[in-house]
């Protein structure tokens, strides 16, 4: 399996459950660059979620998909995505440096001091050197969803994929945890789903609003400048012109 | 600075010793006051001794015959505890059937049904039958009456592994062996240790009610012995022996499932 740097393509994409009146997507179209973050932003309900678990091969069997998924290298997106969700989804059971090797004990692999060692290293990064041998419990929602992140980062997957995963968090730990995830994931294909407009001019390298029922992917301009961007009067212009977008769709 | 942080053990520590002697001392008070309530009916009522006992008769029976008490307590602990291990592993494995085999499950739900529905009493003298008048009857009359508890407890649990487990367990690729492995036992846990909980308050009486059918051992046994020869006082005296011995298995199975399984779902 290729770990090369993925672009995704995805045209005429449609999803509709069999006996749904309305397909959730239709016609849809929209570009996925290769180590670059793309977000997508839509009122709930606006399947960005059912979009997003498309990718992650999440939709359960009944549904009906058409349409062209391209992936740059022709290859099968399976086993090559890492997946964040609003959750952290770490297990109560196991500690913080088990949680992070979890992708190993899934897939059979033994947990090797090297991995051990990979994993000791990535939550140093995130900044929980000490918190190894911890249960997740004792930690606090911020601590945990840095700890998801490490997992994610121990997948090193080519193509993470992210629900809105800082958004039950505080705003300065939000803040704090944007800057590292970008930081930590410079070199992969990340596609972030958010509600929070500031978020995704912050963070993107393209931004798209779902909007229209079944929705269509709309591409914003974003402001010049590569992401982290700190608030200015053009960043707070494009947040406007994106409530602007999506109060529409909210009437 | 003093740094905080290392004082919480130490404040827990002493918190735990204090909520241990308020413990004792709740439970003191409880015996205390059933004590008293309990000599208080026999001299309100002017019940006779073979009727009820008097405490202090009782308290001495346990003293003069704790030999007898003892053996008859000691085959009740074996039908109890291994009706236990019986009844749990019986009932995993069935949850376990039907988790993994659709289809056993459509075979196996009548009959998990009819398990409850058949009064174990009356499947008892049957029981006798076939597995003799000793300790294997009643182990198997526990079993089988904390079977369907830890059944469905264990296979709700196993059914509801919450979805976001089971969605980052198959971004990862897990097979279907890894995935319940490492994500639906260990989450089903917790439910099994509620089932695992109802499962030692009633195996007793699965025990017992197995010995009052036909035995020649066991503290049911002794009861019936005594009741018929109108020594009511020893009666009694077995009587709280198995009341004790089953808040023991719940106290120390409760202890121990929280020490185990400490997390929730």
């Amino acid at each position: 399996m290729s770990n090369a740097d993925i672009s995704i393509a995805l045209n005429n994409i449609a999803l509709q459950y069999p006996l749904a009146a309305a397909p959730i997507l239709e016609a849809f179209s929209m570009d996925i660059t290769a180590n670059q973050w793309t977000c997508l932003l839509g009122r709930s309900g606006s399947g960005k979620t059912t979009l997003l678990r498309y990718l992650a091969g999440l939709l359960d069997d009944k549904i009906n998909c058409q349409g062209e998924l391209n992936i740059s290298d022709g290859q099968p997106l399976a086993g090559r995505i890492a997946y964040m969700a609003q959750q952290d989804l770490l297990l109560p059971w196991l500690s913080v440096g088990n949680n992070v090797c979890l992708s190993y004990r899934l897939s059979g692999e033994s947990v090797t001091p090297a991995v051990l060692q990979k994993a000791r290293r990535l939550l140093r990064q995130v900044g929980l050197s000490d918190q190894f041998d911890a249960l997740p419990q004792t930690l606090s929602g911020g601590m945990r969803q840095r700890v998801a992140l490490a997992r994610t980062l121990m997948q090193d997957k080519p193509l993470v994929l992210m629900d809105e995963p800082f958004s039950a968090l505080d705003a300065v730990t939000r803040h704090k945890l944007q800057t590292l995830a970008f930081e930590l994931l410079k070199n992969k294909t990340v596609v972030l789903i958010t509600h929070d407009p500031q978020e995704a001019v912050r963070l993107a390298d393209s931004l798209y609003i779902l909007k229209g029922n079944p929705a269509k992917a709309e591409s914003i301009a974003l402001p010049k400048g590569p992401p982290l961007r700190a608030l200015s009067p053009e960043n707070a212009q494009v947040q406007q012109q994106i409530f602007k977008v999506l109060e529409v769709d909210y009437d | 600075m003093i740094d905080l942080t290392q004082l919480t053990p130490m404040i827990s520590a002493v918190k735990n010793q204090r909520s241990a002697s308020r413990l004792i001392m709740r439970l003191c008070i409880t015996l205390a006051v059933l004590l008293a309530l309990w000599q208080s009916l026999i001299i309100i009522f002017d019940l006779p001794s073979f009727i009820l006992p008097t405490p202090l008769a009782v308290m001495t029976k346990l003293v003069q015959r704790y030999e007898i008490l003892l053996y008859h307590s000691w085959i009740t602990s074996q039908e109890i505890v291994l009706g236990i291990v019986l009844g749990l592993s019986l009932g995993m494995m069935f949850a376990l059937q039907m988790l993994l085999f659709k289809p056993v499950k459509r075979w196996l739900l009548p009959v998990l049904i009819a398990s409850q529905a058949v009064p174990v009493f009356a499947i008892a003298p049957v029981l006798m039958l076939w597995l003799d008048y000793g300790i294997a009857s009643k182990v198997a009359m526990a079993a089988i009456i904390i079977f369907f508890p830890v059944t469905t407890c264990c296979y709700d649990g196993l059914r509801n592994t919450p979805k976001g487990f089971l969605d980052l367990a198959q971004t990862m690729q897990a097979s279907r062996w890894q995935r319940l492995k490492h994500i639906q036992l260990p989450a089903a846990l917790p439910a099994l240790a509620s089932g695992i909980r109802v499962a030692v308050v009633i195996a007793p009486i699965g025990a017992v009610a197995g010995e009052w059918v036909g035995s020649s051992a066991g503290l049911g046994y002794l009861m019936l012995q005594t009741n018929a020869r109108m020594m009511i006082d020893e009666m009694f005296a077995a009587l709280l022996v198995l009341s004790l011995l089953s808040v023991a298995l719940y106290f120390i199975t409760d202890y121990l499932l929280k020490k185990l399984i400490p997390w929730d779902l």
